[in-house]
């Protein structure tokens, strides 16, 4: 039998205390009913003998302490799925959005999850062609890997994430793939682009949409990428889909984290966010993955927009040590009309390296992008150099590198919105890129590629002048 | 009869419970229904405060705590070796047959299997007057291992009955007859994890741990049972240079934590340990690795244990006699766990809002390495216990308590730099701010079983480093052409130090691991061609034909040569001269 409390000792922000209950579990939802009629939702936070404070989804805005009425529902937070989810939109607590979008469940699950035992664990090692060659070539992404858009305010993250979305393939496979799409905080403009350029590729009826707008209540948003990973799960394991979640903007979601935190009183870490921010945030990055003898997977792009473009701040910097490498977007570059404006140097994919090579892309892509690294970094010290002592100051070899590094900008990193690059094309790009060089320069790849590729490459070259 | 406490408060991990009078600090209990374990961390009254180690939603008050008196213990016996473990030593894959893909609450497994049977082959035998820490028998673990029975510590006496056979490990192989009577022992001991575990003196450690990471046995050394740490941001290769040392190192066994970190950096080390060979046994290196393996997604609380958990099997198998490294990776998330609970239990915070006992916590953790004289009659056998941990601090700022603490105590310090790692030299250990306290302690080994002239080489190299850095601020400044021609040479040599010598790729099938030979030969050329091309220069040459020299390129691929054919390396000096000579000529 389901207790039901009237009046409420405390009110502070977010939070609410009611006194007198009993029987009250940690992590209980709480259905709260207002005196107009209107009905909220909250969760537990803490139980101490009579007492239980509770966190409310909508904010605390007309509630009153005498009259109001509250429920303890006696579980979590469900969220009740079914195939038919598909092509769906819910509400950042995982309720239908509209009168369209109601499912008849097949089962409702908690939204925390349980941790995946890391023993069930696949390792991701399938190469994604994102088409994109700033992320195949040197920052590849496997299909089971968590890897963020690490941005800041004004630079076309959504773009980037939405090409993305567009255009990854698996390489000679057709298999069953879903579109998870978690908005937290962002504007109405901002989602409906996604959900536009869904539509036009047709995929809309592929994916799932959870909404936390702007305007919706901000501490919803502790629940909602829970909602939308506990859809993904359901997609990727129990219905063999390979599920892509785009999570945005994870930073929305921390600033709701900490509001709370400050309204609990809790001792804070850094710059105010709550010490258990890094346990918090990997409940949410670690549920991607693959698991033995499952066909599908969650492959996540949390996109977060850095505070001042600061990467030491505590949500990329606690972001970075769980999620599987960043894609870091630079101001400078995109001042520079690079896009995406991908600042290569700082970006990293862990799991490029079991995912490259013969029988994945192809056998030279390891040594080749450990040079184009080597390269471009060199490249770019060059140019500061060159801004101390001015151009001509620089050795013969200086030279090559300064002009290596813009044209790798200008040719590799730089691409259209719409242009979808093969990883042969990628990998060949390269070769054109550091075929500037003498061999000896060129320490990182093996003797045997360089002569395969390099050789086929100038071969090519010479056969094109001479037509 | 079951003592039985009540809940009274539920706030994440910590509960607290009324009506536990007798209970004593860090004690085992099991919370609720679900019977959660947890660990009593704060006593006042008859009120306990519990860390729980399993996710506690759904737990309210009124629900009992079920009262066990015995502290966190862990279970130490065959069949350790090859296994995966969670924070509290519960085996991974028997949880994953099973409750299947994810860790479901309240599931309670022995750590080792008693089901299996062991053949006991007896050292000892019957009449034998034998102490704590003697070898009893042994068991062949592994094709590589052998896991010796021990008297467990605290027993001494007469051996009864010994037997030879197989046994399961509940039962009974020996019997000593003590001066309580006669005790039963069986393969298998229990001992509280956050107590040390007994040895009979400490020495000071006076051998390297060779790692085939060049540039940490050429440049900054551990000693075998010494204390070293990796702090770095993240993406400089923390995780990277732990896998290559639980692979490489020349430790007997390794026990590996992943301590709040990536799920997935586990299942690479269980995926790929079996694969890779050991250069030394030739035997897959998983025969010789335990896992402790608590994701971040893991419960708080049980990534707290983790790190005892992983240190007390450690120090069993140094009981042994072996040589044990471990990893822990990374201690930055066993401190915020600590951070978390304090938290919760209102303590005052210290610096950043860590506990302030955490920097003893991290020494006492570091203070049980060593090597040391074992527990036994004789007093003749040695272990070791290395550790290596990583630090993960915000923002790669080394000024972080967790770093500074680590520092206090630890004798090796591999810097990592995000600026290496952005141009992918890896590893990257920065060459300027690394160090290591062991090169005193391993002198004389090194000199007699690596090369006389070790150190004298690597001295030369560091002060060719060192100068560089200065040059390159003048060349920053005045041109590189300004530079005299002994000074572009150190910068090109450096350059050589390196580029093809302290940078190494672990993807590559040759690069990954460097025997120390190898490492020696390689910078010994590079010496050479220095020592050459500075003579040379000194008759007034020019500097631009050193520099387009073609044995450049023989020199930068000597790290490619098979680990059979170094010799090959050596070779590389007759080149040098030839060129040189032919450049007089000219």
């Amino acid at each position: 039998m389901l207790k039901e409390y009237k009046g409420i000792a405390n009110i502070t922000g977010p939070l609410m205390l009611v006194e007198g209950v009993e029987g009250v579990k940690y992590e209980e939802l709480v259905e709260i009913m207002l005196t107009n009629g209107s009905r909220r939702n909250g969760r537990v936070l803490e139980v101490h003998k009579d007492k239980a404070l509770v966190q409310v989804f909508e904010g605390t805005t007309g509630i009153d302490a005498e009259n109001t009425k509250v429920r303890f529902l006696g579980k979590g937070i469900h969220m009740y799925l079914s195939p038919d989810i598909l092509g769906k939109v819910f509400t950042g607590l995982g309720k239908p959005k509209t009168e369209n979008d109601r499912i008849i469940p097949e089962k409702g699950i908690d939204i925390n999850g349980a941790p995946i035992n890391p023993f069930a664990r696949d390792y991701p090692d399938e190469f994604i062609q994102t088409g994109i060659s700033v992320i195949d070539g040197l920052n590849t992404l496997v299909r089971g890997q968590k890897l963020p858009i690490f941005s800041g305010s004004g630079l076309p993250h959504n773009k980037l994430a939405a090409q993305i979305a567009r255009q990854s393939t698996v390489l000679g496979e057709k298999e069953a793939f879903a579109v998870v799409f978690i908005a937290m905080g962002i504007t109405f403009d901002e989602s409906q682009y996604f959900i536009n350029d869904l539509k036009k590729t047709g995929a809309l009826s592929r994916s799932v949409l959870i909404l936390n707008l702007a305007d919706d209540p901000a501490i919803e948003r502790i629940a909602t990428p829970r909602v939308g990973l506990t859809c993904a799960e359901y997609l990727a394991f129990e219905k063999d889909m390979h599920v892509l979640v785009i999570l945005t903007d994870m930073t929305n979601y921390c600033e709701a984290l900490k509001e709370i935190s400050a309204a609990r009183k809790e001792v804070p870490g850094r710059r105010g966010y709550p010490g258990y921010l890094y346990t918090d945030l990997s409940t949410i990055y670690e549920r991607a993955g693959k698991i033995k003898g499952k066909k599908g997977s969650i492959t996540l792009i949390p996109i977060l927009t850095m505070p001042e473009d600061d990467k030491t701040h505590p949500i990329p910097d606690l972001t970075g040590y769980i999620t599987e490498g960043q894609i870091m977007l630079s101001r400078s570059l995109y001042k520079k009309r690079i896009s995406p404006p991908v600042d290569a140097l700082p970006s990293l994919s862990r799991l490029k390296d079991k995912g490259i090579g013969k029988g994945k892309t192809r056998e030279d892509h390891a040594d080749m992008f450990n040079q184009l690294y080597a390269a471009y970094a060199k490249g770019k010290e060059v140019q500061e150099l060159a801004v101390i002592l001015g151009e001509a100051a620089l050795s013969d070899m200086d030279k090559i590198y300064f002009k290596f590094a813009e044209n790798f900008e200008k040719e590799y990193i730089s691409q259209d919105e719409y242009e979808n690059r093969a990883i042969g094309e990628t990998l060949d790009l390269g070769w054109k890129l550091i075929s500037v060089f003498p061999r000896e320069e060129l320490k990182r790849i093996r003797d045997e590629y360089l002569d395969k590729y390099m050789e086929q490459y100038k071969k090519k070259k010479e056969d094109a002048a001479v037509k | 009869m079951e003592k039985i406490g009540k809940i009274i408060k539920v706030a994440g991990p910590l509960v607290a419970a009324e009506n536990m009078a007798g209970s004593k600090m860090f004690d085992v209990v099991y919370v609720s229904e679900k019977r959660l374990m947890g660990e009593i961390i704060e006593l006042s009254g008859s009120i306990a405060s519990i860390q729980v180690y399993e996710e506690t939603a759904g737990v309210g008050v009124g629900e009992p705590v079920y009262i066990t008196n015995e502290p966190l213990t862990v279970e130490l016996g065959p069949g350790l070796i090859e296994s995966i473990y969670d924070g509290t030593q519960r085996p991974l894959d028997i949880i994953y047959s099973k409750t299947g893909n994810f860790i479901t609450r309240g599931i309670h497994v022995p750590a080792l299997d008693r089901e299996k049977e062991w053949k006991f082959e007896p050292i000892a035998k019957k009449g034998d007057l034998v102490e704590s820490g003697d070898y009893l028998g042994a068991v062949a673990e592994t094709s590589i291992i052998k896991h010796y029975i021990m008297v467990p510590p605290g027993l001494s006496g007469e051996i009864q009955t010994i037997e030879d056979g197989n046994f399961t490990l509940e039962e009974t192989i020996a019997v000593i007859k003590t001066k309580n009577g006669d005790t039963d022992i069986t393969m298998m001991q229990k001992w509280p994890v956050r107590k040390p575990r007994p040895f009979l003196e400490k020495i000071i450690p006076n051998e390297p741990l060779i790692t085939g990471q060049r540039v940490i046995d050429m440049f900054f050394p551990i000693a075998n049972g010494g204390t070293a740490c990796v702090p770095g941001p993240f993406g400089s290769g923390k995780t990277v240079i732990q896998h290559q040392l639980a692979k490489w190192a020349n430790a007997e066994i390794v026990v590996y934590i992943g301590c709040g970190e990536r799920g997935n950096e586990m299942t690479d080390v269980l995926l790929e340990f079996p694969k890779l060979i050991d250069p030394k046994s030739g035997k897959p290196l998983m025969k010789r690795t335990v896992l402790i393996a608590n994701t971040s997604n893991m419960p708080v609380a049980a990534r707290e244990a983790s790190v005892y958990t992983g240190i007390t099997i450690a120090e069993y198998f140094r009981d042994m006699g072996y040589s044990v490294a471990l990893m822990a990776d990374s201690t930055s998330r066993w401190a915020e766990a600590m951070r978390e609970i304090s938290g919760r239990l209102e303590e005052m915070p210290g610096e950043e809002g860590y506990p302030a006992y955490l920097g003893s916590k991290i020494a006492s953790f570091y203070e049980r390495s060593g090597r040391v004289r074992c527990l036994s009659q004789k007093k003749d056998r040695f272990g070791a216990l290395s550790v290596i941990g990583a630090v993960s601090p915000p923002g790669g700022d080394l000024s972080d308590p967790v770093v500074q603490a680590t520092l206090r105590v630890v004798k090796v310090f591999w810097s990592l730099e995000a600026n290496l790692a952005y141009s992918r030299h890896f590893p990257a250990i920065s060459w300027l701010n690394s160090y290591s306290l062991y090169n005193e302690n391993i002198k004389k080994y090194v000199k007699k079983n690596i090369a006389d002239n070790y150190f004298d080489l690597q001295a030369e190299a560091m002060r060719l480093l060192q100068e560089e850095s200065e040059l390159e601020e003048i060349a920053r400044l005045v041109g590189i052409d300004a530079l005299s021609g002994s000074d572009r040479l150190v910068l090109l040599v450096a350059r050589m130090i390196r580029e093809d010598f302290l940078h190494q790729n672990a993807f590559h099938e040759i690069d990954t691991y460097s025997p120390i030979e190898k490492q020696y030969k390689i910078l010994s050329v590079i010496n050479y061609f220095y020592n050459q091309a500075k003579e040379y220069i000194q008759l007034g040459a020019d500097i631009n034909l050193i520099e387009t020299m073609k044995v450049k390129n023989k020199i930068a691929r000597m790290r490619y040569i098979k680990n059979t054919e170094i010799d090959k390396i050596d070779e590389i000096r007759e080149d040098i001269n030839k060129e040189i000579s032919s450049l007089i000529e000219e």
